[in-house]
């Protein structure tokens, strides 16, 4: 063939084509990931990870919000009535027993960032409401009412004295 | 000397061709009306968005700490801050304003059909960079509005799948909207309009290559046509003065209508205003995303809803000139489809209760049914008026029209009347 007289092997020379493309683009790719990385959370923010708060002071019924990671963290020493319905029942749209939710009853932890787009809900009777979309959470911080897809996010924490707890570590 | 000058310049570059060709010569159909000068005043917004943007951006801090005390510094002790900050804030709107029009207008005329379908999809991408760079410029000055509106809408990213909540850590660069989040939204609310500018230039290269359409819908043969100096250069500017009487009243008189009273507050991470309402131009989208009570399901719908548009070339299977001013039925289905725009935007501006819910919902509804019946009602219409025979003027344009050997886009099908 003509063509082979002159340009030599074309399948060969395809396939040199294709392994460089496929090298240069993997380099290309590999060159992106300091650039996104770089967008990540960087070492200072990551240092803000745990908080400390003093339980001492709360009252059956308060509720103080702390700040972990930048975010809201409701604190609400339940009463025994409340804790008696929140055994009581499972939930509502994402069902969980309440025991799994707490280390003691009396104490509930979690963050207040409502599950849907992440806007603080204000507590207002039993539970807390959140006024961007309507979403519900009963005293467990289980959603009753949509649109959040999900329970309030327990977060790590564990008590280091009777009345004191530190947030971020298990 | 001037001359000479010139000579020299078009020896290198061609600059009297582009300036005859493209500028003060490009041919323009005569019938154009007032609903085409709206392409123009949203590029001239764009222009006036950037040098307002950059002026800003001498004296805004993008820290934190700093920015919103810079509003403040711009607004009270910069010269003319006031100014600077009030055209931008009201340059925004006035920029969904014209692009809004400038959108309903083509869905009227059906001028996304062939062969403009390039020049609606890169207007839905400069549509899409425009919404984002409105979204983070709204972060910049650091009030209540501001931060939970880019919450909500970084959160948005939470939907997706598998990676969901690294993608809303890497977006917002902590684990909440933070510094870091104001720092690069700063960085790229000044690079997007750049953007913008090169997008403009390719939705101007197709408009050129396919020139405007025209009410008439039928593409005017070139006798038609009259060159858009003196006569469109005048009308453009006549209507640009409409539009500056109504924008410096904005300016000047009611500049605080379009800024939200809680965003004179500064931004608290561990408070939630008792009602966040986004911008104006994005109520309707957001009453969508409300509508869905599945978090995944409202982000898609909201994401579709927009998006909905760049189907309109497909979806639309008419092939009667004109649009909607010879289509009795898709203008009816035009104008409940703005109605129903507007319904859309009361509910995303009201708190959400069971009722306004459900209205959400109807509305929902209407909007993807609107565009997903149209392939059925554009077939069922356009038999319906060949079969009743189209109004004796645009026969009569059409039939002119075939003498200048202009061929409509006709493809035949069958079920058409011989």
């Amino acid at each position: 063939m003509a063509e082979n007289d002159t340009v030599g092997d074309t399948g060969r020379r395809k396939f040199l084509i294709k392994v460089t493309a496929v090298a240069g683009g993997a380099g290309a790719a590999v060159a992106c990931l300091p650039f996104i990385s770089s967008m990540n959370p960087s070492a200072d923010v990551l240092a803000k990870a745990t908080t400390e708060f003093d339980l001492t002071g709360m009252n059956p019924g308060d509720m103080r919000t702390v700040a972990w990671q930048g975010k809201p963290v409701f604190i609400l020493r339940r009463t025994p009535e409340q804790i008696a319905a929140m055994e009581a029942s499972n939930g509502g749209l994402y069902p969980e027993p309440d025991q799994q939710r707490v280390k003691q009853p009396e104490w509930l932890v979690v963050v207040g960032v409502c599950t849907h787009m992440g806007c603080v809900p204000n507590k207002e009777g039993p539970g807390w409401t959140c006024h961007c979309h309507g979403s519900q959470y009963d005293d467990s911080g289980r959603v009753t009412r949509g649109p959040a897809p999900k329970n309030l996010e327990v977060p790590p924490y564990r008590f280091i004295t009777a009345d004191k707890i530190v947030i971020g570590e298990a | 000397m001037q001359n000479k000058l010139i000579k020299w310049i078009d020896h290198r570059f061609p600059l009297t061709n582009f300036v005859k060709h493209e500028l003060t010569g490009y041919p323009t159909p005569r019938n154009l009306s007032y609903w085409w000068n709206f392409g123009f005043l949203a590029g001239f917004v764009l222009v006036l968005q950037v040098v307002t943007g950059i002026f800003l951006a001498m004296h805004y801090k993008p820290d934190a700490t700093l920015s919103f005390d810079s509003i403040q510094h711009i607004m009270r002790d910069v010269n003319y801050g006031w100014l600077l900050r009030y055209m931008h804030a009201t340059g925004a709107s006035a920029f969904f304003l014209v692009i809004y029009i400038h959108m309903a207008r083509t869905l009227y005329y059906g001028s996304y059909r062939a062969p403009r379908e390039l020049m609606w999809w890169t207007g839905q991408g400069l549509l899409l960079m425009l919404m984002a760079t409105a979204f983070m410029g709204y972060l910049l000055p650091w009030g209540q509005m501001s931060f939970w509106g880019a919450t909500v809408i970084t959160n948005l990213f939470r939907a997706t799948p598998y990676i969901g909540d690294q993608v809303v850590v890497w977006l917002r660069g902590d684990y909440t909207v933070g510094d870091a989040t104001l720092t690069r939204f700063f960085a790229l609310h000044y690079l997007f309009p750049f953007l913008i500018i090169g997008g403009v230039v390719v939705h101007l290269v197709a408009l050129h290559t396919v020139k405007s359409s025209n009410p008439s819908g039928i593409d005017l043969a070139a006798r038609d046509n009259i060159p858009f100096h003196p006569y469109f250069t005048s009308k453009d500017f006549y209507g640009l003065g409409l539009f500056l009487i109504v924008y410096c009243s904005f300016v000047f008189f009611f500049p605080d209508s379009m800024i939200e009273p809680a965003n004179n507050i500064p931004a608290n991470p561990m408070q939630t205003p008792t009602h966040i309402v986004p911008e104006w131009y994005f109520l309707p989208f957001y009453a969508i995303l409300r509508s869905v009570p599945n978090m995944v399901g409202g982000v898609a719908a909201m994401g579709l809803s927009v998006m909905m548009f760049a189907f309109m070339p497909f979806l639309d299977r008419s092939r009667i000139p004109g649009g909607a001013s010879n289509r009795p039925i898709v203008r009816i289905g035009f104008y409940l489809f703005l109605l129903n725009m507007l319904v859309l935007g009361y509910v995303g501006a009201t708190p959400p209760t069971d009722q306004i819910i459900l209205v959400g919902q109807v509305a929902t509804l209407f909007y993807f049914g609107s565009f997903l019946l149209i392939p059925f009602i554009s077939i069922a219409e356009e038999r319906w008026l060949i079969k009743r025979g189209l109004p004796p003027e645009v026969e009569a344009l059409i039939a002119s029209e075939a003498r200048g050997k202009i061929k409509l886009p006709f493809r035949r099908r069958s079920g058409d009347i011989k």
